[in-house]
């Protein structure tokens, strides 16, 4: 069973911080398929949160094919994210190398190059791949 | 359940020439946890004291659960309403407290009144007067949710609260709000506890609504964008500029846009409370202009 905290600084949305914390669980083998996720009765009592800003993150979880609920029963991980997205970090790497070997032949320092990073992360994609 | 929880349409409340209440149109759906915020004398109370049927509008209508406020006992019995500074009465007990709104509410759930008075760690033989705070604040509560309401109004419930209280405060509240469903409105100072638990906002400044809506589509629609002063002189039709400020070059404005915003300029996702105060800063500079005029 995980614990979930929400970080009211952080500028990102409550339900958001509870699927990346999911996902971060995932990643890390802190869940595995077939544990259960806590009941959002469970998670607003702990954490003070509204009951729909989990109700919101659980169904876009299930949406993501990571967890699935069993009425009356629970919310159950249905799959896992470490070894899939571990074995595409080996090629990822590879391609920002090359790709921060141009920015650095483009006259970028390192500065330029975490802030163009940090400002296209944020800026939403208008067309999904 | 298909009601909604709050209608307003032109709502507006006068105490003689004062203009508490200004014009108000609201639309809430059930099951939603809304914030109303404000500065102080905004007309939040009034706001909340005309939905729990203890006011009566000087123009314009209100509707909470599909039904004029506290027409009839079956209206009241179906809204909770939490008075500022949660009061009780100092002399009688815990026990005493729950004795009486067993005898003045017809839907009063004694199983959970007491089950939360003991999860809570009140004792019931305790005077409401020499409870802290929290704990008064606690017993509040518990008399409005064992009342079993579909709404439940309250009136800045955590203001004097320290923090661990206030926290304790708002896991009984959305526990309550979890299991039964209900709709709840709440007015509060502290942004930082509406964000986590309420999924609807409202700001009233002067007595007027400046925005309501969706927290997650207010945040979504609202943005910082920081860039050269001739670059954002110029937006595109659907961007509105809630605040402005500009120094030499650059100009920083808080925007509310139904539109992609791509050009030569940083975009920055706001926080509730920044998103809040550009509400409040741009009601209060157009009073000031109205002034002047």
């Amino acid at each position: 069973m995980m614990e979930f905290h929400l970080d009211g600084r952080s500028g990102v949305a409550p339900y958001l911080q509870l699927i990346q914390q999911v996902r971060q669980a995932l990643r890390l083998g802190l869940l595995v398929e077939g544990d259960r996720l806590p009941t959002v009765k469970e998670v607003v009592a702990k954490v003070a949160i509204n009951p729909n800003t989990v109700f919101k993150a659980y169904r876009e979880l299930e949406y993501q094919g990571l967890v699935a609920a069993r009425p009356g029963v629970g919310t159950f991980v249905v799959r896992t994210l470490a070894d899939e997205s571990l074995a595409a970090h080996e090629s990822l790497r590879k391609e920002l190398r090359a790709w921060l070997e141009k920015a650095r032949a483009a006259g970028l320092d390192d500065e330029s190059i975490e802030a163009i990073i940090a400002t296209t992360v944020r800026t939403p994609t208008e067309e999904s791949p | 359940m298909t009601e909604p929880a709050l209608k307003a349409v032109g709502l507006t409340k006068r105490y003689g020439r004062h203009l508490a209440l200004s014009d108000c149109t609201l639309d809430i759906p059930a099951g939603r946890v809304v914030g109303l915020v404000g500065p102080n004398g905004a007309g939040k109370t009034t706001l909340l004291q005309l939905a729990a049927g203890m006011l009566l509008p000087t123009a314009g209508s209100i509707e909470v659960l599909g039904g004029k406020p506290a027409t009839g006992s079956e209206q009241l019995a179906k809204v909770g309403f939490v008075a500022q500074d949660t009061p009780t009465y100092a002399n009688l007990s815990v026990a005493e407290h729950l004795r009486f709104g067993a005898s003045t509410n017809p839907r009063w759930d004694q199983a959970t009144a007491q089950e939360r008075v003991a999860q809570i760690g009140l004792n019931p033989q305790q005077k409401a007067g020499k409870l802290s705070g929290g704990q008064r604040a606690q017993l509040a509560l518990t008399l409005a949710i064992a009342k079993q309401p579909e709404l439940l109004i309250l009136d800045e419930p955590v203001a004097s609260l320290d923090p661990m209280a206030r926290r304790e405060f708002l896991k009984g509240l959305m526990s309550f709000t979890a299991e039964h469903k209900a709709s709840v409105i709440m007015s509060s100072h502290l942004v930082s506890d509406l964000e986590r638990v309420c999924d609807y906002l409202i700001v009233l400044v002067a007595s007027q609504i400046r925005v309501a809506g969706d927290v997650d589509d207010l945040l979504a629609g609202h943005f910082r964008l920081v860039g050269l002063r001739t670059d954002l002189a110029d937006l595109p039709p659907g961007v509105q500029v809630i605040e402005e400020s500009h120094v030499e070059r650059q100009s920083t404005l808080i925007v509310r846009a139904d539109v992609p915003l791509d050009g030569p300029f940083a975009v920055e996702q706001l926080s509730l409370e920044d998103l809040v105060l550009a509400y409040m800063a741009q009601a209060t500079s157009r009073v000031a202009e109205e002034a002047v005029r």
